[in-house]
């Protein structure tokens, strides 16, 4: 496959110099003092949009055996990635993960192996994810690696972000409205870093695109009683 | 009489001195020299078992040990340990298991072997399966003895009384208990050469029913048969090595090698396998097992051989050869309906950018559970909890339904389950939050929209009732987005609701 994957904001894909390397490592770490499900859903969009309508999408996690959250089906359904297209693995600890990961990434037959980690994973080092870069250029399989609760550390990927959820352009009744990511790069091998944006997912076109922010009190009252209405029919 | 199973053929192994045996092999008890083993019977202790030069003094289990220490002073004694010995008798039948898949214990101290059509596929003889066995239960610390007959029942009263004709057997054989015995003896009817030439019916009328049933065995007419110590399958494979394998190396050429004896087969029923158990039988008697499973019925042995060693390279224990393997057997127990693919369909399916994460999965799987790996599964269920489901990654597609479009995510991408309380502020009791407590952490909320109603599905549930649950989606001021519900109608159905964090939206 090779090639790489725009954004969809020209800036930032210039920034990029083309968009994310479809086949190389791409990591995504969450604030420290966030919930982190914005980090998790950005590798997952971006991920969605690897894959296309076609490759399978592989998420390595914990087991659900522990306290944390679950992925939902449904809601990987709102956000316009086909649940069906995912393969969820859930394993013991990380030494298991690493092996499942790589062992996903060699194979090739998925578009994007999403590995997500909680804290400070040790494993995961600068050899380890060298392996999994060498596996991801061998492959044409994008690795996306989620760290949450995690401060950034030397590593061999390609680029390196931090992601939080963003305030969200508000809808009729100050409703959120659909997710944005401040996005802030923070390595990016070969080229410039220090971008920071806010992108706004868009399901519909499947693109992210720069959130415009209106005024949520122009929006005529009574909207929110009607969508409930629609909702819960 | 005809013999209906004149071409079955069964050996039967008795272990007379089992329980005394293994003590002496694990030198818990001196070799050659009188012991017995006893237990505590109403009061008295009791002798269960002797060792062989016990028995040669004359002494009988039965025999109380004060009476046994009257004629053989001094006489040692140990605890009788019926478990123990059922887990000796287990290693032997383990240990026959490389004669014949079909190997049962029969009570304490003895097994049976179904060796039907074993000959030819081996080239064994009974008798040298039978000195084979002895020299292996040897080195257990086991003597046996073996006989062989059409039904199991004669093959184990040969082994245990040591005839070589089913019509030289004592009535004993018949195992009918005391009193039928001594009223048989008492008829003249001592041997069941005796009894076999008698009409069965006055026999039958006089000693019981169960007489004919026996005698029915014991004569090869009736067939019962064996329940294996493990069920059989009918496709396997064996390998045995001239020379035992010292090194775990080889043993992947060799289970490949089992896999492609095995491939015809399966392409001849058109199937292919689930589930591959290969055990690998040491010169020792011990066995060693490994199993694989796969989403996909199989029968490419390099893909077998693929799982294999994820299997080998999982083991908690690696494998041990110790002295050797000296064969292996590999056996498909669950097999399915897979048709001879055609190449170029199957490249067409890749040309279609559908890649094929089968045997991915199946490496995956084996090496880390089955359950690992899973897909999801849209389940028509009220509670949001139960709206979906983990499947096996095998499962069928399942289509889900398209969100609306123009609408914000409505559900969240994580969902705690089971919710988590939170502590809410909201302005009026049955109002959306305005601030909320998570974990010792303050978020104050934004933006909010609902509340959408989830009633408890009392339909379902005709006698229990839940509360309601009011669910808001709220952002907070630094954007991050959650789902919370009030437990509970205030007023109508609580005067002070719980708040709870359901999930976390994208």
């Amino acid at each position: 496959m090779g090639g790489a994957l725009g954004l969809g904001v020209p800036d930032v894909d210039r920034w990029l110099q083309g968009g994310l390397r479809r086949d190389g490592v791409h990591e995504f770490y969450a604030p420290p003092d966030g919930e982190g499900a914005g980090a998790s859903a950005f590798a997952l969009l971006v991920g969605r949009l690897i894959c296309g309508a076609d490759l399978p999408l592989i998420w390595l996690r914990k087991d659900r055996g522990s306290r944390r959250e679950r992925p939902y089906a449904p809601g990987l359904a709102e956000l316009g990635i086909d649940p069906d297209a995912v393969f969820l693995v859930g394993l013991r600890d990380l030494s298991d993960l690493l092996v499942a990961t790589a062992e996903s990434v060699r194979h090739g037959g998925a578009g994007a192996v999403i590995l997500e980690i909680q804290g400070r994973a040790r494993l995961l080092d600068l050899t380890a994810s060298r392996r999994l870069a060498l596996a991801a250029e061998r492959s044409g399989t994008a690795v996306l690696l989620v760290r949450r609760s995690a401060r950034p550390v030397a590593s061999a990927a390609h680029t390196r972000w931090q992601v939080s959820a963003a305030p969200s352009p508000a809808l009729p009744a100050n409703a959120p409205g659909p997710p944005v990511f401040d996005l802030q790069l923070l390595r990016q091998r070969g080229g410039p870093e220090g971008l920071h944006v806010q992108l706004e997912w868009n399901r519909e076109q499947a693109v992210f695109r720069t959130p415009i922010y209106g005024d949520p009190s122009a929006v005529p009252a009574g909207g929110m009683a009607d969508r409930g209405r629609r909702r819960a029919a | 009489m005809n013999k209906l199973s004149s071409e079955r053929r069964y050996m039967a192994i008795h272990l007379p001195f089992l329980p005394a045996e293994w003590r002496i092999a694990d030198g818990v008890a001196p070799p050659e020299s009188p012991f017995a083993l006893i237990e505590k019977q109403r009061g008295a202790l009791r002798i269960m078992a002797l060792s062989p030069a016990a028995t040669a003094l004359g002494l009988r289990p039965g025999l109380a040990l004060a009476d046994a220490r009257a004629l053989v002073p001094e006489l040692p004694a140990y605890p009788h340990d019926p478990e123990a010995d059922r887990a000796v008798l287990m290693r032997a039948v383990i240990a026959c298991e490389r004669y014949t898949p079909m190997v049962a214990p029969d009570g304490a101290d003895a097994l049976v072997l179904d060796l039907t059509g074993c000959f030819q596929i081996a080239g064994w003889t009974q008798e040298t399966i039978a000195d084979d066995a002895r020299s292996r239960l040897a080195r257990l610390g086991l003597r046996g003895r073996a006989a062989h007959a059409t039904t199991p029942d004669a093959a184990l009263a040969l082994a245990r009384f040591g005839t070589r004709n089913v019509e030289d057997l004592p009535v004993a054989a018949l195992d009918l208990g005391d009193e039928a015995h001594l009223a048989l003896c008492r008829a003249g009817l001592r041997t069941i050469g005796a009894l076999k030439s008698r009409p069965r019916a006055p026999l039958a009328a006089r000693f019981g029913r169960d007489l004919s049933a026996r005698l029915a065995g014991l004569l090869g007419e009736e067939d019962r048969r064996i329940t294996p110590h493990r069920p059989a399958g009918t496709i396997r494979a064996e390998y045995r090595f001239a020379e035992p394998l010292m090194t775990v190396s080889p043993l992947l050429d060799v289970i490949e090698r089992l896999a492609q004896r095995l491939e015809g087969t399966l392409a001849e029923r058109g199937a292919g396998g689930r589930r591959f158990d290969v055990a690998l039988f040491r010169t020792d008697g011990h066995v060693a097992r490994l199993t694989v499973t796969c989403g996909r019925p199989l029968r490419d042995p390099q893909a077998i051989r693929g799982l294999f060693a994820e299997r080998l390279e999982s083991l908690a224990d690696p494998l041990d050869p110790g002295f050797g393997y000296d064969m292996a057997r590999m056996v498909v127990p669950l097999v399915e309906r897979l048709e001879s693919q055609q190449p170029d369909l199957a490249e067409e399916g890749n040309a279609r950018g559908q890649p094929d994460l089968a045997p991915l999965i199946d490496r995956l799987a084996v090496r880390f559970g089955p359950r690992s790996i899973s897909r999801f599964q849209p389940r028509d269920e009220h509670l949001p909890e139960y709206a979906d489901r983990a499947v096996p990654p095998e499962s069928a597609s399942a289509a889900w339904p398209r969100p609306e479009p123009g609408e914000p995510p409505l559900r969240p991408l994580f969902l705690y389950d089971p919710p988590r309380r939170v502590s809410v502020v909201a302005e009026v009791p049955d109002g959306p939050p305005r601030r909320f407590v998570w974990r010792g952490k303050p978020y104050r909320v934004v933006r909010h929209e609902g509340p959408e109603r989830i009633a408890y599905p009392w339909w379902k549930h005709p006698e229990g009732r839940g509360p309601t649950r009011d669910y808001y989606r709220v952002e907070d001021e630094t954007g991050q987005r959650f789902w919370l519900f009030r437990h509970g109608l205030y007023g109508r159905e609580n005067e002070h609701p719980q708040w709870y964090l359901h999930g976390l939206f994208a």
